[in-house]
């Protein structure tokens, strides 16, 4: 009775499976044991947000499922981070299972070997389920996902692309076109912005720190890599030259004032207020925006990838992911628990409501799911488009935390009319002996 | 003799008892629990931080000795020496603008007119409402484009400002919050000192003729120092060591301009995990509190002695 039940509930979970099964050529009976730690407690820590809402909303069907007891709590996004990385430096951290940001965290874990290895767990038909395969996920979370030995540390669960929102009303009262290039965009943000009426062409991040992560989108689009084949910093080239006075530009031509000291939430008041005709920022402000409580822009906002650059069109990644502490004693157990947090019917349901997208292909390109999408069809398109042109939106350093400080406040002083070559080299020269001294420890 | 030998430890412990008697008992042991708890949370917790500071101390990798070179990064370390005088500045303006507002207050507050109490207790507020909540509704209310603020303003007919949101305008902004929330308890303690006053100086003054500047300038406020000498301690000591506001709020921006040691330090240990040289920013704090208080302290103790003097 309990394995015709498993059997059913792994269909309705996975409707790609039959698929996945007959292309990685795995035998059709291997079947996992879902059962087998029944029993067992684990402990979760979240990130807040809507993953962590997500699993919590949930976990009662993964109880059901695997008989194994969950407490999770959801911290806010800093603190859930230097909690973490305390818990774990002690060794014996109070949790087996870890929602990290790889953006931010993905070289430090790996540096102090703090997760356990899942690619034997992966390997293994008894523990996985057959549709969970590593092609299924987009070539940026396994990037995230994988240590340079090719260990799979942890399960990509979300990724974050930047794209481009803009008020249609706003675009069709001035005539403009919706940009394809920088250029276009400089252009159609100077047409729209009219000072007098307290409405702006462009908004976007401006305080230290959170603004890198607009700042890296501009940047890539310029041509720029990051490091170097040895592990230098290239942030003060003529890319990020470039990418900067771009930067200058938009923040202070044609952006509401004070928005050196705006972050995403300030930024989403002057938009969902009508007072800014662009926005470039992460994919899950769709639901804020869409919600008539929260918004007067709701279906008047249009969603559209980034534009492109003069050497290229990218869109900076970011993402996050679920893994098991290497302390843990409950290794397997975590394992079952990360697996179905990744799982086909988890992934859809984050998808649907606008507050994720997977990193698998398999749940965002399926129709059905993608049909039950509550969002407009144009950000799930534009959350397809960008998963074609993803590349990592920030260095893969221990010290990015200090990089996003030392780079973000040179932009931030360009905002005041710093010149942006002598601030990003001004940065550099700190930033530099900082990564040194990580990278030799 | 051998009675002698005999009696001599006889005669020796006869004279050892009333010795005992006499001995005042030993009051050691009962030093021992405060002396238990200052060494594990005062004594060891200093030790242990300049012990970090001396060395290369970052989560998750593997701790060396390097002497004092934590110390000589921070000589040249423009972000910590910016930091430092953002504090200054930042401590300055909120020690000085609330003594000012709440000496005048409790002027006022000190006459006696109706609903007095009333607005006494309104005026308190501000102070009892936990700091990141306030900053919060400040933060909003701060916001160039949406914020009451400058809604206000522009009844009066002056132009928008960008308050926190530039970095010329930002620790002003902050010290704005902080002396509206801290002008009352300023203003408690120096109504405390002029119900102490006694009446006897102002009737003379009366009958001298004199002004009610001269009232204040001569008779209230030289009686009222010691209390505001308090009230400038306890600011003092609490806008160096603030934090919650200015997180709240500004995290130290726009790019760092109100980026305080104690913002910074709190960056460097917990979000750079650079646990020494952390250590070695906090070491420097505190040697640079001491020093404040003990400027602090000795004025005070010159003010007593000009006091006896002019006494005497």
């Amino acid at each position: 009775m309990a394995n015709h039940n498993i059997s059913r509930r792994t269909l309705l979970t996975g409707t790609a499976a039959a698929g996945a099964l007959s292309l990685t050529g795995l035998p059709a009976r291997a079947e996992v044991n879902w059962k087998k730690y029944a029993g067992t407690k684990l402990e979760v820590i979240l990130a807040k947000g809507p993953r962590g809402d997500n699993l919590q909303k949930n976990i009662k069907e993964f109880t059901e499922l695997t008989g194994i007891q969950v407490e999770s709590e959801q911290i806010p996004e800093q603190q859930q981070r230097q909690k973490v990385v305390i818990e774990l430096t002690s060794g014996r951290p109070s949790f087996d299972v870890v929602h990290l940001s790889y953006h931010v965290q993905k070289r430090q874990f790996e540096k102090a070997g703090w997760l356990a290895d899942m690619t034997p767990f992966m390997k293994d038909p008894a523990l996985t389920a057959p549709d969970l395969v590593e092609s299924d996920f987009s070539a940026a979370g396994l990037q995230y996902a994988k240590n340079d030995k090719g260990q799979m540390l942890s399960l990509p669960w979300s990724v974050d692309y930047f794209i481009l929102y803009y008020n249609k009303e706003l675009f069709q009262k001035k005539g403009v076109a919706v940009p394809k290039t920088f250029d276009e965009m400089v252009a159609a943000a100077e047409k729209l912005t009219d000072a007098k009426d307290g409405t702006y062409g462009f908004v976007g991040r401006g305080l230290r720190n959170a603004n890198m992560t607009l700042w890296t989108n501009f940047f890539l689009n310029y041509g720029g890599e990051f490091l170097d084949a040895k592990g230098n910093i290239l942030t003060d080239g003529p890319e990020a030259i470039a990418a900067t006075k771009l930067y200058q530009t938009l923040l202070t031509k044609v952006a509401p004032p004070g928005v050196a000291g705006f972050n995403w939430m300030e930024s989403m008041a002057s938009f969902t207020q009508g007072r800014s005709a662009m926005w470039i920022d992460g994919v899950g402000w769709a639901p804020p925006l869409e919600d008539p409580a929260a918004s007067r822009v709701v279906g008047k906002v249009g969603y559209t990838v980034v534009p492109a650059g003069p050497k290229g069109q990218y869109s900076a990644t970011y993402g996050d992911g679920i893994g098991i502490a290497a302390a843990s004693k409950n290794k397997e157990a975590a394992y079952l628990l990360c697996q179905w947090v990744v799982s086909k019917k988890q992934g859809a349901r984050l998808l649907q409501a606008g507050g994720g997208v997977p990193f698998r292909n398999s749940i965002l390109n399926d129709a059905e799911v993608q049909s039950g999408v509550k969002m407009p069809k144009e950000w799930l398109q534009s959350v397809i488009d960008s998963a074609k042109i993803s590349k990592l939106g920030l260095p893969v350093v221990i010290p990015v935390a200090e990089f996003r400080d030392l780079v973000g406040a040179a932009l931030t002083s360009t905002l005041s009319g710093a010149d942006p070559a002598t601030e990003l080299k001004k940065a550099h020269e700190q930033y530099r002996p900082i990564l040194e001294r990580s990278e030799k420890a | 003799m051998s009675a002698l030998t005999q009696s001599a430890p006889a005669a020796a412990q006869s004279d050892a008892a009333p010795e005992k008697e006499l001995r005042p008992p030993s009051y050691w042991p009962f030093v021992v629990p405060a002396l238990v708890v200052v060494l594990a949370i005062i004594i060891f917790p200093w030790v242990f931080t300049i012990w970090m500071s001396l060395n290369e101390w970052k989560v998750g990798a593997p701790t060396t000795f390097v002497g004092i070179s934590n110390y000589l990064r921070l000589t040249s370390d423009p972000r910590f020496l910016e930091a430092v005088g953002h504090t200054m500045v930042y401590t300055v303006l909120s020690v000085v603008l609330p003594l000012i507002l709440g000496t005048l207050s409790a002027v006022v507050f000190h006459q006696k007119f109706a609903g007095r109490g009333f607005l006494r207790g309104i005026f308190i507020m501000p102070m009892m409402a936990t700091p990141v909540a306030i900053a919060l509704v400040w933060t909003m209310m701060f916001h160039p484009q949406l914020g009451v603020l400058n809604y206000l303003l522009s009844l009066v007919g002056i132009p928008a400002q960008l308050w926190v949101f530039h970095p010329a305008t930002v620790i002003p902004s902050l010290v704005l919050v902080e002396t509206w929330q801290w002008t009352p308890l300023v203003m408690l303690i120096v109504l405390g000192g002029l119900a102490a006053i006694p009446t006897e100086p102002y009737e003379s003054a009366q009958i001298d003729g004199a002004s009610f500047w001269q009232v204040f300038r001569f008779i209230t406020l030289p009686l009222i120092m010691p209390f505001l000498f308090i009230a400038g301690m306890i600011r003092m000591i609490d806008a160096v060591k603030s934090f919650d506001i200015i997180f709240a709020i500004t995290q130290g921006g726009p790019g760092s301009a109100s980026e305080t040691i104690n913002i910074y330090l709190y960056s460097v240990a917990f979000t750079y995990y650079d646990l020494g040289y952390g250590s070695a920013i906090a070491v420097v704090f505190f040697l640079l509190i001491v020093a404040l208080a003990a400027v602090m302290l000795y004025a005070r103790q010159r003010m007593l002695w000009t006091e006896i003097a002019r006494g005497a």
